[in-house]
């Protein structure tokens, strides 16, 4: 007999349930219930939900193609961004503001003796360089630029707001009012200034080093977003941080006796991380746009060195006889940014539904 | 109520601090970062006679320390006098105060027509949710949100002055059409208010009182006017601030694009030819105007929605 039916008798008005009336499940029954649903994280459910998102699934698939053009179409296209044509160790004076997929006449020449020369797909400049290749490393610049920045934003704003939000009291109302004022500051207005006097204070510093090559707008810029563009961050990383400090398991952990590094980094970060993760992501077509401004405006990256901003730039002068060079780059940046903000859009969707206004 | 008005005030005294210490903060770093620079206006190749020299320092303060020329330079702000142009020599003040001219209307008409068409859009979209109209705004909105200023502008005059023809290339003296350089400078602002707009309005359309209203037999005209669309404006209003800093900084490229003689143009003119005193002029100029924008939407954000205390 089953151990169950050794469950005393059921009293006339008690709300025990009769066992008897009950069967046990069979194996084949288990097996189905566990299958019912197969176990999901978080991390599972948001990234079947972002790739439902067709428009977010779409700019993916752009970004990527991107990526994968400005890493290997530098080794595929024989030129170099910042050299002129040369033809059989000429250089090619003849190759000047070429329209896309054209050859010179020295070329044409080449060709003719049986030579194969890559074809310029986007023509070449003023400088007799090709400009496929100049936008391909204008893109580099300001993706690099994009990512670093908001890398630098995040570890910053990450910090800081942890620290304020955790520790809490003074500490945390002196550091918030710097935010305030920090934050009421116009930013793209401090970023032309500090651009501007960025400029000859590092000429010096960074001369003979590595960084030379990078020029000094680029590391201003740098330092300018390190100085302003965090504090948003660090709002939003205090602002969870306080209201995840409330739950029970914070409680358990500092009653366990864990350091309160150990408390934020273990219990209360990865509460928050797909909130800050988004803000990341929409933080790169920003700097993406604030680079491309200043280099238009003639503070962006050193002179041979292209970025998308200062090809638009340049592309000025003889626009109505070579639109082309106009159309390359601002095509480039419209993709890029309009791609991490659909994607932002759809993380911000697929992982945080709340943050939607 | 009187508990309401007393913290109204508090809190408008505090945003009032805190405007000032954001412009003391702005004017400081300006003037400490230029002076910073090495190098002095007259270490350049027509550098003057010494006895020359020592009476242009006298006149411009320069042999004083720079704590002092700080003050002398606060002084001379509160008095309106920006110093002048290490370029053209000329008043700066007079040069902003021509050049605004220009520019405000300009940026005038651009937040101007972003805000009621934007309001008007976004409206649509939001009722007929899912419509095709709905769907062609958001495509474009979606669009030019991702446009920067200069590549639209750029591209403006390229398609409607060079190729089509169809507007004059903005001169000083020969025509001066403003329709162009306002697109320009309208439709990023314009785009953001309308997904603003549908986003609040779909928002308040979906809360009990316009149901109620509805139930009540109120016109439906009249509940979206009077109970969805005045509701639907409050977070509006806080973009307000954020727009006017970028019709201010958009104007920078789109006036040299088109090349307006306005604030922007100089600006950008004064960077590229490092002239400091006139970067400085401008830079405070404009972020006082700026400051001043957020001010006045955060303040009457506050006042406008009821909800909200001033905490």
């Amino acid at each position: 007999m089953n151990e169950i039916d050794q469950i005393p008798k059921k009293h006339l008005l008690s709300l025990q349930l009769d066992v008897s009336k009950f069967e046990p499940a069979s194996a084949e029954e288990k097996e189905q219930h566990s299958q019912m649903r197969e176990p999901s994280t978080f991390f599972k459910d948001g990234m079947k939900k972002l790739f439902k998102n067709p428009l977010a699934v779409g700019s993916l698939i752009v970004l990527l193609l991107m990526i994968i053009t400005i890493v290997f179409a530098p080794m595929i296209v024989p030129y170099g961004y910042e050299e002129m044509i040369t033809v059989g160790g000429v250089r090619d004076k003849t190759a000047k503001n070429m329209p896309p997929m054209q050859f010179s006449e020295l070329e044409q020449q080449a060709i003719a003796n049986g030579e194969e020369i890559f074809p310029h797909i986007f023509g070449t400049d003023a400088l007799c360089r090709d400009y496929f290749i100049r936008v391909v490393y204008g893109a580099r610049v300001s993706l690099s630029v994009g990512l670093f920045a908001s890398l630098i934003v995040l570890m910053i704003g990450l910090v800081y707001g942890s620290v304020s939000g955790y520790v809490g009291g003074r500490t945390d109302l002196v550091m918030m009012r710097i935010v305030d004022i920090i934050y009421s500051l116009p930013d793209l207005l401090m970023v032309i200034l500090l651009s501007v006097v960025l400029d000859p204070l590092l000429k010096d510093a960074i001369a003979h080093t590595s960084l030379e090559k990078i020029g000094t707008n680029m590391i201003s810029l740098f330092i300018v977003f390190g100085l302003l563009y965090w504090v948003s961050m660090a709002r939003l990383v205090r602002g969870q941080i306080l209201s995840i400090k409330k739950n029970e398991y914070v409680l358990a952990a500092r009653a366990l006796g864990a350091k309160p590094v150990r408390i934020v980094k273990k219990h209360v970060l990865p509460n928050c991380i797909s909130v800050i993760f988004i803000s990341t992501a929409l933080q790169i077509p920003n700097a993406i746009f604030t680079e491309s401004f200043l280099s238009f405006i003639g503070l962006g990256v050193q002179a041979p060195m292209p970025s998308l901003g200062s090809l638009a730039n340049a592309a000025r002068q003889g626009l109505e006889s070579y639109p082309y060079k106009l159309v390359f780059p601002a095509v480039a940046i419209c993709l890029i940014v309009l791609a991490f903000n659909l994607l932002g859009d759809g993380l911000r969707d697929a992982f945080d539904p709340k943050l939607r206004k | 109520m009187e508990e309401r008005t007393t913290h109204m005030w508090k809190y408008i005294l505090k945003r009032l601090g805190l405007a000032v210490v954001t412009v003391f903060i702005i004017i400081t770093l300006t003037f400490f970062s230029m002076n910073a620079i090495p190098g002095g206006p007259f270490e350049k190749e027509k550098a003057p006679d010494p006895a020359v020299r020592a009476v242009l320092e006298e006149r411009f303060h320069l042999n004083k320390p720079v704590g002092v020329q700080f003050l002398y330079y606060i002084a001379d702000l509160f008095q309106g006098d920006f110093g002048i142009s290490l370029k053209t020599g000329r008043d700066i003040m007079q040069t902003l105060t021509e050049s605004f001219a220009v520019s405000a209307r300009l940026g005038g008409v651009a937040a101007l027509s972003a805000l009621v068409v934007g309001l008007v859009l976004g409206s649509i979209a939001a009722l007929r949710r899912n419509g095709v109209f709905d769907r062609v705004i958001i495509f474009f909105t979606t669009l030019f949100v991702s446009v920067p200023s200069f590549v639209l502008a750029t591209i403006l005059l390229l398609t409607f002055c060079l190729k089509l023809n169809w507007f004059q290339v903005w001169s000083a003296t020969g025509q001066q059409n403003y329709f162009l350089p306002i697109l320009a400078l309208a439709l990023y602002p314009m785009s953001y208010i309308t997904r603003l707009t549908k986003s609040s309005m779909l928002d308040v359309l979906g809360q009990d009182y316009i149901r109620t209203a509805r139930s009540k037999g109120v016109a439906e005209s009249k509940v979206i006017y009077k109970h969805a669309l005045r509701n639907a404006l409050i977070p509006v209003i806080t973009y307000m601030g954020p727009m006017v800093a970028y019709i201010l900084t958009g104007s920078l490229v789109v006036e040299t694009v088109f090349t307006i003689g306005g604030l922007g143009s100089k600006f950008v003119t004064g960077i590229t030819n490092r002239d400091y005193p006139m970067i400085m002029a401008t830079t405070i100029f404009l972020a006082v105007l700026m400051v001043i924008a957020t001010l006045i939407s955060d303040l009457i954000y506050k006042l406008v929605d009821p909800k909200i205390s001033f905490d």
